[in-house]
């Protein structure tokens, strides 16, 4: 596989949102560098998935600053993927063709559709059409995405929900490897993710501790 | 760049192709509108011929609301359009992929079905060959400017009516010019020209400001 664009840097700084009238949360800072992690924590609501929204660039923020350094010309929604609640896949197109699309369509393709399938264990779907598969499969699909197009950053949004255990530890592993080769991760979650050397920051309403170093 | 447009317009075109895509409802809404317009005018073959080409334009204007709300929202619903967001194209871009198999799908076949529909309402065969030519060039005119409608409704739940309402005043020109350019192809004191030309004059304006603005709609609609 490709190494991930060398270097990339990403720099949070007092990052604020608000939906209409009402600021989310407000104060958020991290940063992180190649090979880095970050777990987002917090309650049902607190804004966990807004600020994966902003990184994202499906929603501006408030206040604050979100600058990335060594992407070249690349903008930070060119350089990330994202897995949200939503999967993000036409249930009217077979597993194989849904990630075909994904890997013409984000460019810098590296496995191909079948092989990815391989890895999340799902190889026997890759003709069935998404609609006929369940939730924690069509997670899988929806993670398998991660592995057509070569992208630094990725976000994940609760990635565990709806997977069983040896899927979660797949997905770990998965994590573990993109960061290895100098990927980043920022992923949301309520269970407690097993990644090394991953700073955590705690997303609380319009009060936000500072990313710090998870035991 | 070229990569990401066609696999976007591929897929649209497979979806449209599988089971509950838009691709046939259009075509079939089309057919019976014009299937029941002699049944209710009575078999007076003059006027059927004289206002045929109407028929056929408000038919195809109808043809092509149906299936337009579906555009942008089908993204939105499972989240893909946030996967578009992500694509090393502008959004801009993305938009007319879609918006060009969407016509594909919907536009082009009721061009190319209005001369075997010409036939129920006594079309001469100057009209049917105009009636191709003026839907053709006509209805992406329709489409784009349906596609801005459908951007700003996206994330609202059964927003088809508003669609409508949003976006059919704005087709009333590309209507009144595709009726009078098929109409001046079978007499008149018009030359055919000069309405035919305003009306690919609408299309390309309705390809660029509808492109624009889908695009800036899909951007504000969080």
């Amino acid at each position: 596989m490709k190494a991930g664009v060398v270097g990339l840097r990403l720099d949070v700084e007092d990052l604020a949102c608000n939906r209409g009238e009402r600021r989310i949360f407000s104060g958020v800072s991290f940063s992180l560098a190649a090979g880095g992690a970050l777990i987002v924590t917090g309650r049902n609501g607190a804004g966990k998935s807004t600020l994966l929204d902003l990184l994202a660039g499906r929603l501006h923020p408030a206040g604050g600053r979100i600058a990335l350094s060594g992407a070249g010309d690349r903008t930070l929604p060119e350089c990330l993927h994202y897995v949200g609640h939503r999967d993000a896949l036409k249930s009217a197109l077979t597993a194989r063709e849904n990630l075909d699309f994904a890997r013409n369509f984000l460019g810098d393709p590296v496995l191909k559709a079948q092989e990815a399938l391989e890895v999340v264990g799902l190889a026997h779907a890759a003709g069935l059409p998404v609609a006929y598969l369940s939730a924690g499969q069509r997670r899988r699909i929806a993670l398998a995405r991660l592995l057509v197009a070569n992208r630094p950053l990725w976000l994940l949004d609760e990635p565990t929900s709806a997977l069983d255990t040896a899927s979660q530890a797949t997905l770990l592993r998965l994590m573990e490897e993109h960061r290895d080769r100098g990927g980043l991760v920022i992923a949301t979650t309520h269970a407690p993710l097993a990644l090394r050397d991953a700073k955590e920051v705690r997303i609380e309403r319009a009060r936000t501790v500072l990313a710090e170093d998870a035991p | 760049m070229i990569r990401s447009f066609r696999a976007l317009l591929v897929r649209d075109l497979k979806l449209a192709a599988r089971v509950g895509g838009s691709g046939m409802m259009g075509l079939i809404f089309f057919l019976a509108i014009v299937t029941l317009i002699p049944f209710a005018l009575g078999p007076d073959l003059n006027l059927l011929s004289r206002i045929g080409p109407a028929i056929l334009w408000i038919a195809a204007l109808l043809a092509t609301l149906i299936g337009l709300d579906r555009l942008f929202q089908a993204d939105q619903e499972d989240g893909s359009l946030d996967l578009l967001r992500l694509a090393p194209i502008p959004l801009e871009v993305a938009v007319l992929a879609k918006v060009a198999a969407h016509w594909l799908v919907t536009g082009l076949p009721l061009a190319l079905a209005a001369p075997f529909l010409g036939l129920l309402v006594a079309l001469s065969p100057d009209a049917m060959l105009a009636m191709v030519a003026t839907l053709l060039v006509g209805t992406p005119a329709l489409t784009f400017i349906g596609a801005v409608g459908a951007a700003l409704t996206a994330s609202l739940r059964r927003g088809g009516l508003i669609l409508a309402i949003l976006v059919l005043p704005f087709m009333i020109p590309t209507l009144i010019f595709g009726v009078s350019a098929a109409n001046a192809a079978v007499g008149g004191t018009v030359p055919f020209m000069t309405p035919f030309l305003i009306l690919a004059a609408l299309s390309l304006f309705a390809a660029v400001v509808g492109i624009v603005g889908a695009a800036a709609a899909l951007r504000s609609g969080e």
